[in-house]
């Protein structure tokens, strides 16, 4: 994605105002991207900023479902529970990663390092069961080969 | 200006008057249920269903959204028209039984049944107290959050507003926190009682003798008895 911020250090605003003309969901996707939710007091700050009611803000925040308004894990698994994903097992994966990361699903584990939701259909019903992982998508997905993903992401954490 | 055609009738608005608008002027009542004069139209009760068009091309439109342009088609009163406004109040009843406007406008236009699943809701999302609270009110503490089924109205992180002012406009305007009349059959779904209620004046007279709406059945309030037309 080009239009990363820096994931260190505070969140530049006005930089983000300046650089998306005023234009709101890309502002709150700059914020989401940076504090991987939409925090209360930020959303405040950027209604005065941009002089609209907190709840018109509020009202946007809510009805996109890539916006989240509390805190979520530092990895991001996301469960294709569309139709031709469902029909294929992805029930049964959903409840794999709930046990194996100890995260329900919605949530974020206690550690604050995954979390997971479940999608209607990433666009991909031919690879389907389809996970998502950190953006990366996984088709096909057995739950011997989401084993391995997991593995990978728990030593991958690890090393880091 | 714009000339269309009216139930049969040709008018001419100005340039930019909704249907809605001009068949009010004309003196012909289309029920309403998410508009206010004093507000922005908002389309999303329906309840203002007009057609346009001439059948078997004609389709259904909102009119208090839809303006008028030349040479338009509108009828207010056509038979799908009708059926379809009965089919909206049924479904408001089945949502929201106890509101009184809802039950007004049921028992208005001869809707004494609901064949859907009962439901208890306290809010039909008409979105009239949002505009008010931001458009006459200037506050805009409350609107709509979240989307589908799931989509209500609320404040900021469903706190406590500092944009509300408690000026009361939201509960003044909204039509389904005015509690339907107690009557005898409280508890069902459509409550029609005013459908058996005949205007007393019409033993008297033959014409309808006031406008008042409802009728103040104004003769027994005062307590005079009605006065006789001397040929009856
Ligand atoms: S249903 Fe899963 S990608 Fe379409
Ligand atoms: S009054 Fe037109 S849609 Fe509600």
């Amino acid at each position: 994605m080009a239009r990363k911020q820096p994931a260190k250090g505070p969140f530049n605003l006005d930089l983000s105002l300046e650089r998306n003309k005023g234009a709101l969901i890309a502002i709150l996707y700059d914020i989401q991207e940076h504090y991987r939710y939409l925090p209360e007091d930020v959303l405040k700050e950027l209604a005065q900023k941009i002089g609209k009611p907190l709840i018109e803000i509020y009202r946007v925040a809510t009805f996109y479902k890539l916006f989240s308004l509390k805190q979520r894990g530092r990895h991001q698994l996301k469960v294709c529970t569309g139709t031709a994903c469902h029909v294929r097992g992805s029930e049964r994966l959903v409840e794999e990663i709930s046990k194996s990361l100890c995260v329900c699903r919605g949530e974020t584990s206690a550690d604050g390092e995954y979390s997971l939701d479940t999608v209607n259909c990433l666009g991909a019903c031919a690879l389907g069961p389809l996970v998502e992982v950190d953006g990366e998508y996984h088709g096909n997905t057995t739950p011997q080969s989401l084993k391995t993903i997991l593995e990978k992401l728990k030593s991958g954490e690890n090393k880091e | 200006m714009v000339t269309f055609v009216l139930n049969g009738l040709e008018i001419s608005v100005e340039k930019g008057t909704t249907i809605l608008e001009a068949a009010r002027f004309y003196g012909i009542g289309i029920p309403t249920l998410c508009y206010n004069e004093a507000l922005s139209p908002y389309g999303a009760c329906r309840l203002c269903l007009v057609e346009i068009g001439v059948p078997p091309r004609s389709r259904l439109v909102t009119s208090c959204t839809y303006e008028a342009t030349e040479g338009l088609v509108v009828r207010t009163h056509s038979e799908r028209v009708v059926k379809t406004r009965q089919m909206l109040i049924e479904m408001y009843l089945a949502t929201c039984p106890s509101s009184k406007v809802i039950q007004d406008l049921a028992s208005k236009h001869h809707v004494t049944r609901v064949r859907f699943r009962q439901k208890q809701e306290e809010c039909i999302l008409c979105g009239l107290c949002v505009r008010m609270c931001e458009e006459q009110m200037q506050a805009g503490a409350i609107g709509y959050t979240g989307r589908g089924d799931s989509r209500r109205i609320s404040t900021f992180f469903d706190k406590k507003s500092e944009d509300c002012r408690f000026c009361g406009g939201c509960q003044y305007i909204c039509p389904a926190c005015q509690a339907r009349c107690q009557g005898p059959q409280e508890k069902e779904a459509v409550c029609n009682a005013c459908l058996n209620l005949a205007p007393p004046c019409l033993e008297h007279f033959d014409h309808v003798m006031c406008y008042m709406d409802p009728c103040v059945a104004c003769e027994e309030k005062s307590g005079r008895e009605p006065r006789k037309t001397c040929c009856k």
